[in-house]
Parts: structure tokens; C-alpha cells; sequence
């Protein structure tokens, strides 16, 4: 295997640029009116891991993500930081897809793209803010996962030597491919796009996969596939604010050390 | 496991042809028969494929009846035996659903020397703990615990199953889902039982926390979602509470364990701001990295930890550890002070429970005097330092 080098697949998403998003409340959907859409921030540490690999070991960096059309330009973007080519799992059947269904449709379209050695995905999508595409995808494949990875060692005798972040600590795991892991933000700061790399990504062929190519029941798939239904969006209540005090910093230092008294803390 | 829907009758030749129709890789051949195995989605590939009609797949019946999915199951976390404290969040929570439901509670354990740990559970309200303990089980690994978290749930069979959402929780959860194909919410903040339909109403952050989504699952059991940390009241020990300790047996020739841990490194500093009772906070008013010995010296005074805003760890002023908001930890202090800290919703998110907020600012507009129980308008570098003396001062006095 290593001697063709890795066959490395990074899973994006597009998202929209901000979060400072609001949402009719008549219809309870996002007003995505106006607002880019970019990379997940994260994924772009995921892609900087590829490229690094690629670099280290040699072989092929597939992007790929689920999404409509309009995300064939977040492919174009990992194109031209350095992905070889761009895949664009896209058809309305996949729409409303929770993570259940989402792992499942990429996990299908991943397979229909030839064979890998690792998988890798961002943290989790600043707009979902789950991180459970990942791990679920692992099940899907029958592959182990990682997440939190945040230092690759090695790849060697089809095998993997890494460290993650946890809670309490960091962790050093060896693991077998193919593999799936999650990268967290200290992997490495991911590189600008090139000017070559611009270049290559005009002229990229974004390869389509649809559900025909898929051959899933569409039952399976989209909003009718998922488990979780989303019944309700709000914004988060505003919290009532106390007592405000101004003056001198005595008079404020006075202040909050009788709040300090009330509370107990002192 | 006698009830997977795709079965295999004894027609079956072993030719193999299933496995090329098979997308997922599930199934292998042994003693000349196919085997499904746990990763299969039940698409139905294979079916019109067996030249010998061996492969059969029940049909779900619609609409599913979930009657037999009874009771509230909290994963408890632990590290070398010792509980998580999440769990006893998730057992406060669950008792409140139970009671709410007319359901049991139960825990469900992984690891070992668990003895204590599992009279500790039902001293905090579970009515039926699992015990996995066994020395392979030492460490956590997705796969090992993943695979008996499963077969415990499939075995108790509750409506509900409830995982802290820790840095393990979040890579667990998500497998155990997968296998028991059934949805999943993540890092949820609030949990209800709609008095309607009974089912469990899953309410969480996205887009940074500037919107909250009420999710449920309905087609499918459990209903599972991951509970963020220090968000839930901890059950308090009964030593009267009574509940039954199942040991249950663990075979290492059939658990499926594919990453080694080679070593654990535990964090350098333990900054511990989520356990602690004071928290004092500094954040872009600091102006500079310098600015953090002064946090420090207040924190110290008040035996409290030092918490930072977002921006601040972006900068490198300080570490990552020390990150309070949502994309660091969430804190619920006695006291929350935030010092130079504007207090957008992300960093809400982190310690809005605080029981106590005190905010210095200079802008009395900023999103956190909102929040604040008291806000002080000035600047800190005047206000802290007096506020130290004043501390120390009454400290001398007794």
C-alpha cells in the first residue's frame, strides 16, 4: 500500500461564514440570505493533515463533501490549498439529513470513490457543533476511529502511531488502517491557497455522486432517513441583568466585596 | 442478538456472491456460511443477490411499537474506578425524567476495580447498575467500551440512554448510535419530557449558541443524546437509596478492540477551572498577556482559578485549559468574575449557571452585564487591585 503511497479522503463541509445567524420566526428557518459560505473552519485543519501526510508518505488527497450544489466551491477551496481533486456527494434525496443519515450517505459515497487508508475529518461543523459525523461514519465503514488526534507520528506496516487530546490528559495510540480520525486545531495551522493552487482549482473537474450512482433506497436518506427530528429553533433567552454600579474604583472595589460577603466567598 | 432483521438460512452454500453485493463489508463467510456482522445497515443488497434465496430480511412492521423500551440509562464515565461526576448530573436529571415517566433509572459501568463506583451509583439514584469490570477494560477505547455499552443497552432496553458530553462521551455516543441505529443529539443543555407524546425533548446550542434547537427521535430506541457537563444538578447520595448490582461477565475473546493505547500523558497543569468554586476570568480588556498575573493574584486571594475568554487563548496570552465559552469548558461557580471580558454568547454559553456573576467593564453596554449580577463600571487594572487589598485586609482582621 505504501508504496503507491496513502489514499487519503478529508470530508469538509460548507458553512456559512458567521454564526451571528438569526432566523424567521415565522417560518423557523435560517435566513442564510446574504451570508458567504466557507470551509468549516475546522475541516481546514483536517485538509492541512492531509496534505501533510500526502507530503510525508506520498499519495492522494480526495476531498469530498455532502451538500448542495452551490458547495462545489468549498471543494474548489480545498482544491486550492492542495487536495488532488474534489467530489461532490449532491442530490435532493440527501436534503434534512441528520447524523445518522448524513455518516450514512457519505460512508456509501466513500466506498463508490475507491479504496482509502485514512479518513479525515474536522472537530465537528461550527454551525451543527455535534462532532458525531465522524465516529458514526466509522461504524458505518467497520473502521476504527480517533478523534481529538492532534499529532501524527507515523505510518508504517499499515498501521498508524498518533497522540489525541483528552479531557485530562493526551493519549499516544497505534491503530490499523484503514482508519478515521478527527483532528483537532493543534495538528497544525492550515496553509493559504496558492496561487497554482487557484489555477488547479479553476480547472478542477469536480467529480458528482448522486444517489443513482448510490443505488440507496431513498427511504434511508435525507430528512426521511433520520432518526432525530428537529421540532423547535429559538433564540437563547436573554438572561435579566442585576445591579449596576459607577464611580470611583473604591467605590467599585467597595461594591463588589460586599457582593463577595453576600455570596459567601470571603 | 436473535433479533437482527437479516437472517441466514441453512440453505446458504457459502459462494460468497453476497459479499461483492454487500456495500458495507458486512458480511464474511465462516465454516462455509455468510455471517452478518454488526456493521450491517439492513439495506438489502444481499437479499436478491443469494442464488440459493438463503439471505431473508424481515420487513419492519410500521408503525413500531416501542412499549418494551422501558427506564432511563446513564453511562457513567469513569477514570481508575472513580466516578465521573457527569454521571451523577445525568442521574439527577434521569431521576427527574423517571419520576416523570413511571420508568426505572439505570447505570451502566466500564472498566475496572469498579466495586465502589457501582454502590456509589445507587447511592445517587440508580436503580440498577451494570458492572463491567474486567482488567482489559483498564483504559477506554471506542471499541471495546462502544461494543459492551451496546449490548448492555440492547439487554436493558431503556427508552432513554443519557452519555456526559466529555471528550470521551462525544466519540462514544456517536458509536453506540451507529451500532444501535438510532438517532443521537449531541451536547444537549436542557431535558424534557413532552407531557403529550412522552418523548424525550432534546434541547441544545448550534451556530455558536446564537440559536437553541428542540430535537426528539421518534422512530427508533432509544432516544440518546450526549448531556453537556456541569449544566444538570448532581443527584445527592442517599446511603437508604436501594438498587441492584449486576456483574456482568466479560469475555476478552469476543470483545473487538483494534487501537492500542501506548501511553497517557495527564495534563501538566491541572487548572481544574470546571470544578472549581471561583472562577475569575480575564479577557480581551486585559489589553496584554501581563494582564494575566493580575487575574491570577485576585484568583489566589479568592482560592479560585484563573478562566480566560476566547480571544485571549487565541492570542496566546494563556493556555487552552484555562478557556471558559463554547468551544472550552462550561463553569458553574459560586462566583463568576469576569474582568475586561465583553461576554459574547459563545462565552455565555460556558457560565451563564454561575450562581454569582460580577462583571468589570468599562462599557456598561457589553453583552455580559446583561448576565451579571453585578456590574462594576471602570477599569480593572483600577478596580482589582483595590479589590485585592480590601480582600487581604479583611483577611488580616480575622
Amino acid at each position: 500500500m505504501l508504496s503507491v503511497g496513502l489514499n487519503i479522503v478529508i470530508c469538509i463541509k460548507q458553512v456559512p461564514e458567521t454564526t451571528e445567524v438569526e432566523f424567521d420566526k415565522e417560518t423557523g428557518r435560517l435566513k442564510r440570505e446574504g451570508v458567504a459560505a466557507v470551509i468549516n473552519p475546522f475541516d481546514e485543519y483536517a485538509i492541512e493533515t492531509g496534505l501533510r501526510l500526502r507530503e510525508k508518505f506520498g499519495g492522494k488527497v480526495k476531498a469530498l463533501s455532502m451538500g448542495p450544489p452551490m458547495a462545489e466551491q468549498a471543494l474548489r477551496d480545498a482544491i486550492a490549498m492542495g487536495c488532488d481533486e474534489g467530489i461532490l456527494v449532491s442530490d435532493r434525496v440527501f436534503g434534512g439529513a441528520d447524523t445518522w443519515a448524513t455518516s450514512l450517505t457519505i460512508a456509501k459515497a466513500i466506498q463508490l470513490t475507491g479504496p482509502h487508508d485514512i479518513i479525515i475529518c474536522g472537530l465537528k461543523t461550527t454551525d451543527g457543533d455535534t462532532g458525531q459525523t465522524g465516529p458514526e461514519m466509522a461504524e458505518h465503514l467497520g473502521e476504527p476511529c480517533i478523534s481529538y488526534v492532534s499529532q501524527i507520528f507515523d505510518v508504517k506496516d499499515g498501521k498508524v502511531t498518533l497522540k489525541r487530546n483528552l479531557d485530562d490528559g493526551v493519549e499516544t495510540l497505534e491503530a490499523p488502517l484503514p482508519l478515521i480520525i478527527t483532528v483537532s486545531k493543534d495538528i497544525g495551522q492550515p496553509r493559504l491557497a496558492t496561487l497554482r493552487g487557484r489555477l488547479a482549482a479553476k480547472k478542477a473537474a469536480i467529480k458528482h455522486i448522486t444517489n443513482k450512482e448510490m443505488g440507496m433506497n431513498p427511504k434511508e436518506l435525507g430528512l426521511e432517513g433520520s432518526y432525530t427530528r428537529v421540532t423547535k429553533i429559538f433564540t437563547p433567552e436573554p438572561h435579566a441583568g442585576g445591579e449596576v454600579v459607577e464611580g470611583t474604583a473604591d467605590m467599585l472595589a467597595d461594591a463588589i466585596y460586599r457582593k463577595l460577603k453576600e455570596a459567601k466567598v470571603v | 442478538m436473535s433479533d437482527k432483521p437479516v437472517k441466514v438460512s441453512e440453505a446458504c452454500t457459502g459462494c460468497g456472491i453476497c459479499i461483492t453485493a454487500c456495500p458495507f463489508g458486512s458480511i464474511t463467510i465462516t465454516n462455509n456460511k455468510a455471517q452478518i456482522n454488526d456493521t450491517c445497515r439492513v439495506c438489502g443488497a444481499c437479499e436478491p443477490v443469494c442464488p440459493v434465496k438463503a439471505i431473508t430480511i424481515k420487513k419492519s412492521d410500521a408503525p413500531q411499537s416501542f412499549a418494551d423500551w422501558r427506564g432511563i440509562l446513564v453511562y457513567a464515565e469513569q477514570r481508575e474506578g472513580g466516578v465521573h461526576p457527569v454521571a451523577y448530573e445525568l442521574l439527577g436529571k434521569g431521576r427527574e425524567l423517571a419520576a416523570n415517566l413511571g420508568e426505572p433509572v439505570y447505570a451502566v459501568v466500564i472498566g475496572n476495580g469498579l466495586t465502589k463506583a457501582a454502590e456509589d451509583l445507587i447511592k445517587r439514584g440508580a436503580d440498577k447498575v451494570l458492572v463491567y469490570d474486567h482488567s482489559i477494560l483498564a483504559t477506554y477505547r471506542d471499541d471495546p467500551y462502544s461494543q459492551i455499552l451496546t449490548e448492555a443497552t440492547r439487554e436493558l432496553k431503556p427508552s432513554i440512554l443519557l452519555i456526559g458530553a466529555t471528550s470521551i462521551g462525544r466519540t462514544l455516543g456517536p458509536r453506540v448510535a451507529a451500532k444501535l441505529h438510532t438517532g443521537l443529539t449531541a451536547d444537549c443543555t436542557s431535558l424534557d419530557i413532552d407531557p403529550e407524546t412522552r418523548l424525550l425533548l432534546q434541547t441544545r446550542p448550534a451556530y455558536g449558541g446564537n440559536i437553541m434547537a428542540t430535537i426528539y427521535t421518534q422512530n427508533s430506541r432509544p432516544q440518546m443524546a450526549t448531556v453537556r457537563y456541569k449544566i444538570m444538578t448532581e443527584a445527592q447520595p442517599d446511603p437508604t437509596h436501594r438498587g441492584e448490582i449486576v456483574n456482568k461477565l466479560v469475555d476478552p475473546a469476543r470483545i473487538q478492540d483494534r487501537v492500542k493505547v501506548l501511553s497517557f500523558e495527564a495534563a501538566k497543569e491541572q487548572v481544574s477551572i470546571v470544578d472549581a468554586e471561583i472562577v475569575v476570568s480575564g479577557g480581551k480588556g486585559l489589553g496584554e498577556p501581563k494582564g494575566f498575573e493580575l487575574i491570577q493574584r485576585l484568583a489566589e486571594c479568592l482560592g479560585g482559578a484563573v478562566g480566560a475568554s476566547r480571544p485571549t487563548v487565541d492570542n496566546g496570552w494563556i493556555d487552552y485549559r484555562h478557556q471558559v465559552g463554547l468551544s472550552g469548558r462550561t463553569v458553574r461557580p459560586k462566583l463568576y468574575l469576569a474582568c475586561g471580558i465583553s461576554g459574547a454568547v459563545q462565552h455565555q454559553a460556558g457560565m451563564k449557571t454561575s450562581d454569582v456573576i460580577i462583571a468589570i467593564n468599562k462599557d456598561k453596554e457589553a453583552p455580559i452585564c446583561r448576565i451579571s449580577t453585578l456590574t462594576a463600571v471602570g477599569d480593572l487594572y483600577e478596580v482589582v487591585p483595590r479589590l485585592i487589598e480590601r480582600i487581604k485586609e479583611q483577611k488580616t482582621r480575622g
